[in-house]
């Protein structure tokens, strides 16, 4: 029966793996860039939660919300200050820009929050779940994050194909001249698709402290190299790919623990992806297409 | 007034001054080709005038606006389309999202649907394969998919780069009848093109470019029989 724990357990973490990984894979299909500080957005969004709720003492959905809308604004503000002069840069120059931004955030929760583990209180008010004469729990945050994941990913989906804005989106990911003549606000629209990717880390950082309930400013981190992972596993720039890569990974990582060494589940999460590049250089579900002429 | 006046143009790529100081006017119902040879500046020119390359000097003028500082995604909706060379089309998305983004500027529906009900008569091939990748076209199918999408946003100017490059001798011949129909329809047209014959053969009016100048210029019938064109672009 703790098989089943574990599963369920890999699922949830890798849940949150997945909603990190959409705005990674996202940023990366339409500014084709990766945003190394795309991880550390999930931190500041639990450093604002666990500023609201312990210092304002306002309800968890609340200081959720105001978390998202934070990171939101971070994330544009982000791509503005430090992205865009650099749209017409080298990709390793945009690419030191994004761990320098990643720095400049840890360091500035440093300053303000220090070094020292701060606990978190979970923002999930649940009943957990009982299965099979109390063998199998699914906590309140498993069930939250499971469920968010699977929302995030359909409605994500949803707007890509059926609104404007998400076709915009995929225009611009295609070919940024070609659309800007369609009368497409290029600049919008990377924008548009930092804000959701930052929105969406908010709420990974509010599921992922839940879980584990230590925040330090290097809580971000991991999880955002473990996300670029899933997304590249997946195949990077496809949406379903980061689906589906995160579950994968945070599954193998959850089972990597139980069964093999805890010491060497992240070794093991690495190998696997590097097996997976091996044999399928693209990831999962990136695809190659060929354009004819 | 002209429909488009382009004043002094200079385009620079960095250190090398690509346009040295071009002037051109389009009139209304026009149909105006610039000929010249490969690296003459034609595509830079294009991209100059649609927005997508800034400008070192020199001025834009569009039905009586200045757009010479507009960035290309708000020209559109002015109403100049522009083709680009190579097609530029979606690849991943379908023919039918293509042709609906090149109606991204507009909001009217009904008209929209009009619109698109044309362009289908037009090219027949784009309503059969209206649910197709993009990407899986044909080169010729994927020119009309190009001109399509432009017409979309219903352009009372539209430029065309190279519409005829790399494509079958068929396919040539049906895409300049295609530009002859979209000219008679209303729109200008403004027509760049290495196959000086056929694009003098449509045109009113033609412009001759020479490594970032214009050379020469007047009807296009008459730079047709124009002894030093028939020798460098006609290959008579």
């Amino acid at each position: 029966m703790s098989f089943w724990n574990y599963l369920i357990n890999g699922l949830s973490l890798g849940s949150v793996y997945a909603i990190i990984a959409l705005g990674y894979t996202m940023v990366y299909g339409i500014a084709k860039m990766l945003n190394f500080a795309h991880g550390d957005v999930i931190m500041v969004g639990g450093f604002v939660i666990y500023t609201i709720m312990n210092g304002a003492g306002l309800n968890p959905l609340l200081a959720v919300l105001i978390s998202i809308v934070a990171c939101t604004v971070l994330g544009v503000v982000i791509e503005k200050v430090a992205y865009k002069p650099l749209r017409k840069a080298t990709p390793l120059a945009v690419l030191i820009t994004a761990i320098g931004v990643s720095y400049l955030l840890q360091n500035v929760a440093l300053l303000i929050f220090g070094s020292d583990a701060k606990l978190f209180t979970s923002v999930v008010n649940m009943t957990p779940i009982s299965l099979a004469d109390g063998q199998i729990v699914i906590t309140g945050e498993t069930q939250i994050t499971i469920i968010a994941c699977i929302i995030i990913m359909i409605a994500l989906s949803l707007f890509i194909k059926k609104t404007k804005a998400g076709q915009a989106m995929l225009a611009v990911s295609e070919d940024k001249d070609a659309a800007e003549l369609m009368g497409i606000n290029v600049n919008g629209t990377i924008s548009l698709t930092f804000a959701i990717g930052s929105g969406l880390a908010a709420v990974a950082g509010a599921l992922l402290c839940s879980a584990y309930p230590t925040l330090t400013p290097y809580t971000g981190s991991m999880p955002g190299i473990k996300a670029f992972v899933a997304a590249v596993f997946g195949g990077i720039g496809s949406i379903p790919g980061a689906f589906i890569g995160g579950i994968l990974l945070g599954i193998i990582e959850n089972l990597s623990k139980a069964y093999i060494s805890s010491q060497m589940a992240d070794a093991i999460v690495f190998s696997v992806l590097i097996i997976v590049l091996l044999v399928k250089p693209t990831g999962l579900l990136g695809k190659k297409y060929s354009e004819k002429v | 007034m002209a429909m488009l006046e382009v004043k002094d143009l200079e385009v620079h790529y960095g250190v090398i001054k690509a346009i040295k100081g071009v002037s051109f006017e389009v009139n209304e119902g026009e149909v105006v080709s610039l000929i010249g040879a490969n690296g003459a500046g034609k595509t830079t020119i294009l991209h100059a005038v649609s927005g997508l390359l800034p400008k070192s000097k020199g001025s834009i003028t569009f039905e009586g606006t200045d757009i010479t500082k507009v960035p290309a995604h708000k020209i559109v909706s002015l109403g100049m389309a522009h083709v680009p060379e190579g097609r530029r089309v979606f690849a991943q998305l379908s023919v039918l999202e293509n042709l609906k983004l090149g109606a991204y500027t507009r909001n009217d529906k009904k008209e929209m649907e009009s619109t698109l009900k044309m362009i289908y008569e037009s090219f027949p091939r784009l309503e059969e394969r209206k649910n197709q990748t993009a990407g899986t076209l044909s080169g010729g199918e994927q020119q009309m998919l190009a001109m399509g999408r432009a017409l979309m946003s219903h352009p009372k100017l539209i430029l065309m780069d190279e519409p005829s490059m790399g494509l079958s001798p068929i396919f040539v011949e049906e895409i300049f009848n295609i530009i002859k129909k979209i000219s008679s329809q209303g729109t200008t047209v403004l027509l760049v093109e290495q196959n000086a014959k056929k694009a003098l053969s449509i045109a009113d009016r033609a412009y001759v470019l020479e490594t970032g100048n214009i050379t020469l210029s007047g009807d296009a019938n008459v730079l047709m029989n124009d002894e030093s064109v028939k020798k460098a672009y006609l290959g008579e």
